[in-house]
């Protein structure tokens, strides 16, 4: 499904929304006006140092205060504030999008390396599966996702994207079969974080889910890509593979190519695809994951959805289509379509 | 060879007395299973098909036909069937090919529905006196209408409304190529449904030029092979139709053997004569449903918006909501095939295991069609086993809006279902290309059989609905409640919507 | 003699069905030229098009350019989408940069001549049949599966100014007919299932010769060196090549 169009400025100078929903909007093609979403990296620089939970609650008069109960038992609210947005004739508005900034009392998660991630993930997980009428859709630090059923450019418009300024911006446009018209739905999909946009379909999603829920994930999004954000987290996060070793493992080498590997890099793809076997997404994907630090995009191994890179040596883009990079940069210097199962990755300078 | 022979599958039997050597079994079997040798008449059973040509030819009624006529040791688990293909197997190493549809024995979910009447509260019609409208869009409608008063007082719509197809009768056939079958066969297809006011399909083989006078009751296939595929033919045809898969097997793609590629059917398909004709398993311009979207709105553009653009797919477990993504794009309807459905060859691993029955993707499509409000924008057409009127019906009440027919058009034709439509052999001039055995196919009398069948049900159809109180094929579609399950289990009647006899 | 009749198109953000309307517009009124300006994402420019007309397009136009294409001349100064040429029947396509995934898919006749480079499936399930015999010229490279299930034709692959591998795996796999020739040698593990090394005979080295020299004429190259070096053939082992794997029921 869909078309995906992503951003990083590797100096880390922040881009407003409009580009992207210029970009995105130019694949209007691809999509079916029934999903679109942003996420952008760097927009809270106020709270840099709180989860910014990005809530849809149904209502507030039933929902939240089950919410606020929760995170006040994990942690404090720094501060909250319904997410702006301005009304657009063609969506239709069904949820009240919420922000929390919010910082966990990391001493309350014991025996764990990473306590204030896990009681994120924790609470995230109990909020989504546990308390009807709220969910939560993002749940990064200095960084949110933006995300409704409607066209690319309604959505962006629902929330005005172009008064946010980050400096890695994924989006997505939907063509949905399964969940058409659920705000959840809708990509970008994201915890902690990492945020994740896919073009496709994962035809192994019944056993990643099976791996990911035995340990420690919960699915709720009623779709393929989740799995793709929480394989990233238990993969990065949890097992420490860097991206390169991530996209080995979701996406490995074919094992003719492995066999005629030098004996120290077929020893390595060969013990990633035996441990990382359950991780082995197949099925037609372009995908673009985010983290703070830079995104990664990379395609199924026999390349089955299409992935344009353009490179300006700052900025780095990664696309459906090239024209979409065009829209923004008419002028790019580098443009290419990567390898299958091959990362793209674009790091920030530090 | 250590394995030996397999029992017969057939046995062959004449009435010495009855017979009197007229030899015409000699001459009508294509398969070789009786031979003269000197005025007698030798039988040869394991050449049998079982496809009845003899039978039929006999004057004397002589011949008669015994269906494993040897018996394994009973056992419920390893009946002969699967003890026969292991040897096969392992004789031959190969993928066991199989004709025709699902020979499985699961049971049929249409003869465990039963159809409603009229008594007292409200009263049946008579079809024969009263009008009764089977007529039929097939077409993308627009949610709502917008209206404009003119000076004059009209009202003016001002949608502009899709071209939709007009059947007479909710009855087509299905797309069955020319090389899958013979051109006698599709000749006569196209001059029933010519004559009763349908459609038939081409298949992905393109269109032959004595199909030309019958191209506006034709609906041409765009098959992942574009066999035939040019801008001419596009135009040429009532609508088009993406086939993505068939429900004899799904998920794969199929191949006309080199030896049937015949002059004539190279010309058509527009391929080398004597190579594979190679449709392979998805269209590689299709690997996503945005892509599919592409592909139909192409189609479109290449002809101007002027056509309907129908899109094919195998009932599949996901199959809800693989039609809720066709129904997003510009597609005017989607097509879908039941497990059942026929074909010339498949993997038998494939014909017997894959997709599901047609009752069940009908109604599940159309429930999650109208629980996306969109069900009226697109036309359901169902296929896949339709043996009969009843069938038609109830496919209708489950939701389709009408029915694509194969097999039963090509058993008005002659066939026996004997199921060796891949050996190019058949002695009724359907499945084959072998010149002396098409001409037994006469095209008008082919004609006139298949379009007595249509009339036929077209008929049941209306009484039917007459009985039910229903003058309007519209208000059969999708009505559940014209229908109830006669030992069905409750997962299925969920899936169904139908409630059980007696609720 | 033909009158120069030359029209000119702004395709800055119109759609594809407006864009196509007035490029058939332009060829009703007789038009030996289009210039289209501005393309950006289009798809689908000149699907279906019959005629005898040139189009020069500059931009990236989108998907399908040229499908079920009958007739036209079309210059691209800009890269393709994916699949350009889709089952195009005649005409040609010229592109001053590279093109997408499936390119020429299921071409069934004209030409196609990517200065650059192709992606994934270049030349995917071609096919000849009579006159009609496409051909696909790629300057420099080509992904997997170069000529999947192609069944005739000819994929040329100059891999100019490249070290080899220019190509990818599966290269010709499932072919049937038609010929892939690839500059160089290759070894075996690139190539696909029923493929066949064959030598390169008279007919055929003239033809590549021809394509080479009309190539090196669009892109204003010297062909001399190209013409020296030496070329690897590959067509199919069998016009049959599933033929082996099934046994009758």
């Amino acid at each position: 499904m869909c078309g995906i169009f992503s951003v990083i400025d590797r100096n880390m100078t922040r881009m407003d929304g409009s580009s992207i929903k210029a970009a995105l909007s130019s694949m209007d093609e691809r999509g079916s006006g029934e999903g679109a979403g942003y996420v952008a990296y760097g927009i809270y620089p106020d709270f840099p140092d709180c989860y910014a939970l990005h809530i849809f609650f149904d209502n507030i008069v039933d929902h939240k205060s089950k919410v606020d109960e929760l995170l006040s038992k994990w942690g404090v609210i720094i501060h909250q504030e319904e997410i702006p947005t301005y009304e657009q004739p063609s969506l239709k508005r069904q949820h009240i999008p919420w922000r929390y900034f919010f910082k966990p009392y990391k001493d309350l998660m014991v025996g764990s390396l990473t306590p204030e991630e896990d009681i994120i993930i924790k609470t995230v997980m109990d909020i989504n599966s546990g308390i009807d009428g709220a969910l939560v859709f993002s749940s990064g630090k200095n960084m949110g996702v933006f995300k409704a059923a409607g066209w690319p450019e309604d959505v962006a418009n629902f929330y005005r994207i172009e008064d946010y300024r980050g400096y890695i911006w994924l989006a997505h446009n939907r063509y949905p079969t399964n969940t058409p018209g659920w705000w959840g739905g809708a990509h970008p999909f994201n915890l902690l974080n990492w945020s994740v946009v896919h073009n496709g379909e994962i035809t192994s999603y019944g056993t990643n889910r099976q791996y990911v829920e035995s340990n420690g994930y919960k699915c709720t999004m009623h779709t393929d890509t989740e799995v793709v954000a929480y394989l990233f987290d238990y993969l990065g996060r949890r097992h420490k593979l860097t991206e390169e070793l991530i996209v080995k493992a979701l996406a490995p080498p074919f094992w003719d190519e492995i066999d005629s590997m030098p004996l120290s890099k077929s020893e390595l793809n060969r013990a990633i695809r035996l441990i990382y076997g359950p991780a082995l997404m197949n099925g037609p994907f372009g995908i673009v994951v985010a983290q703070s630090d830079g995104i990664v995009g990379f395609t199924d191994r026999i390349k089955l959805r299409p992935l344009v890179v353009g490179d300006d040596g700052t900025k780095l883009y990664i696309s459906s289509e090239e024209a979409a990079i065009r829209r923004v940069d008419p002028n790019i210097g580098e443009i290419y379509m990567p390898k299958a199962g091959e990362p793209v990755i674009g790091r920030v300078v530090k | 060879m250590s394995l030996g022979s397999v029992p017969l599958r057939y046995k062959v039997d004449i009435d010495r007395e009855q017979c009197m050597r007229c030899m015409r079994c000699v001459d009508n079997c294509s398969y070789g299973a009786f031979r003269n040798e000197e005025g007698k008449l030798i039988v040869n059973s394991r050449k049998c098909t079982a496809c009845h040509r003899c039978i039929s030819m006999c004057p004397r009624d002589a011949i008669s036909l015994k269906d494993r006529p040897v018996d394994y040791r009973a056992h419920p688990l390893w009946t002969s069937e699967a003890r026969e293909d292991i040897i096969n197997q392992s004789r031959t190493g190969k993928i066991v090919l199989a004709g025709m549809g699902n020979a499985k024995d699961f049971p049929s979910i249409f003869d465990r529905l039963v159809l409603d009447a009229c008594q007292v509260t409200n009263p049946s019609i008579d079809p024969l006196r009263e009008p009764m409208e089977l007529k039929t869009h097939i077409g993308k409608k627009p949610s709502r209408l917008e209206f404009e008063e003119t000076v004059d007082g009209d009202i003016k719509v001002l949608n502009e409304i899709a071209p939709n197809l007009e059947l007479q009768t909710p009855i087509m056939i299905g797309h069955m190529s020319y090389g899958a079958i013979s051109l006698n066969a599709q000749r006569s297809i196209a001059q029933a449904v010519a004559k009763v006011g349908t459609f038939m399909g081409t298949g992905e083989g393109g269109l032959h030029e004595s199909i030309y006078p019958y191209q506006d009751n034709t609906i041409v296939q765009v098959a992942s092979g574009r066999f035939g595929v040019d801008i001419n033919y596009l135009e040429r045809g009532a609508a088009i139709e993406i086939k993505i898969g068939q429900g004899a097997k799904p998920g794969i793609g199929g191949h006309l053997p080199g030896e049937k590629v015949c002059s004539d059917i190279s010309c058509t398909r527009m391929i080398p004569y004597g190579s594979d004709a190679i449709s392979p398993a998805p269209h590689h311009d299709i690997y996503s449903i945005e892509d599919l979207a592409q592909l139909v709105r192409g189609l479109k553009e290449a002809t101007e918006w002027k056509k309907p653009v129908f899109v094919k797919v195998a009932a599949v477990h996901n199959v809800a909501a693989i039609a809720a993504g066709i129904a997003r794009s510009k597609a005017d309807a989607v097509v879908i095939d039941g497990f059942r459905g026929g074909t010339g060859a498949a993997p038998k691993v494939f014909r017997d295991n894959v997709g599901i029955p047609i009752e069940a993707a009908i109604a599940s499509v159309d429930k999650k069609l109208n629980e996306q409000g969109i069900r009226n924008e697109i036309s359901i057409i169902a296929s896949g086993g339709i043996r009969n009127s009843a069938d038609i019906a109830k496919s209708i009440a489950l939701g389709a809006d009408a029915v694509y027919i194969g097999t039963a058009a090509l058993i008005a034709m002659g066939c026996r279902v004997c199921g060796n439509c891949y050996r190019g052999l058949c002695p009724w001039g359907i499945a084959t290309q072998r010149e002396d055995l098409v001409d037994r196919l006469d095209i008008d009398s082919g004609a006139q059989q298949v379009a007595n069948l249509i009339n036929a049900w077209t008929y049941e159809l209306s009484e039917l609905m007459g009985a039910a109180g229903i003058n309007s094929i519209e208000s059969l579609r999708g009505n559940r409640e014209r229908l109830r399950a006669y030992m069905l289990d409750e997962g299925m009647l969920n899936v169904l919507q139908v409630k059980p006899v007696g609720a | 003699m033909k009158l120069d009749n030359k029209i000119a198109i702004d395709a800055n953000d119109i759609h594809y069905t407006q864009l196509n309307k007035l490029i058939r517009k332009a060829v009703a009124e007789k038009a030996t030229d289009i210039v289209i300006k501005n393309v950006l994402g289009q798809r689908f420019i000149a699907s279906g098009l019959r005629a005898e007309i040139n189009i020069d397009i500059y931009g990236v136009p989108g998907g399908d350019l040229g499908m079920f294409m009958n007739g036209p001349i079309c210059n691209i100064y800009g890269n393709c989408e994916h699949a350009p040429g889709n089952t195009m029947d005649y005409g040609k396509i010229i592109v001053h940069g590279s093109t997408g995934d499936a390119s020429a898919h299921s071409m069934r006749g004209g030409e196609m001549y990517v200065r650059d480079r192709i992606g994934y499936r270049g030349g995917i399930h071609m096919k000849e049949y009579d006159q009609k015999k496409p051909t696909l010229v790629v300057g420099k490279s080509a992904d997997d599966f170069l000529g999947e299930y192609m069944a005739g034709g000819l994929i040329l692959l100059l891999g100019i100014g490249q070290e080899a591998p220019f190509y990818g795996r599966g290269i010709g796999s499932g072919i049937h007919g038609g010929r892939i020739v690839i500059r160089g040698e290759i070894e075996d593990k690139y190539l696909g299932l029923g493929v066949k090394r064959l030598d390169m005979d008279t007919s055929l080295l003239n033809e590549v010769q021809s394509r080479i020299k009309e190539y090196c004429n669009y892109f204003n190259l010297d062909a001399t060196k190209l013409l020296d070096e030496n070329y690897t053939v590959l067509g199919p082992a069998s016009s049959r090549p599933f033929a082996g794997k099934y046994t009758w029921e």
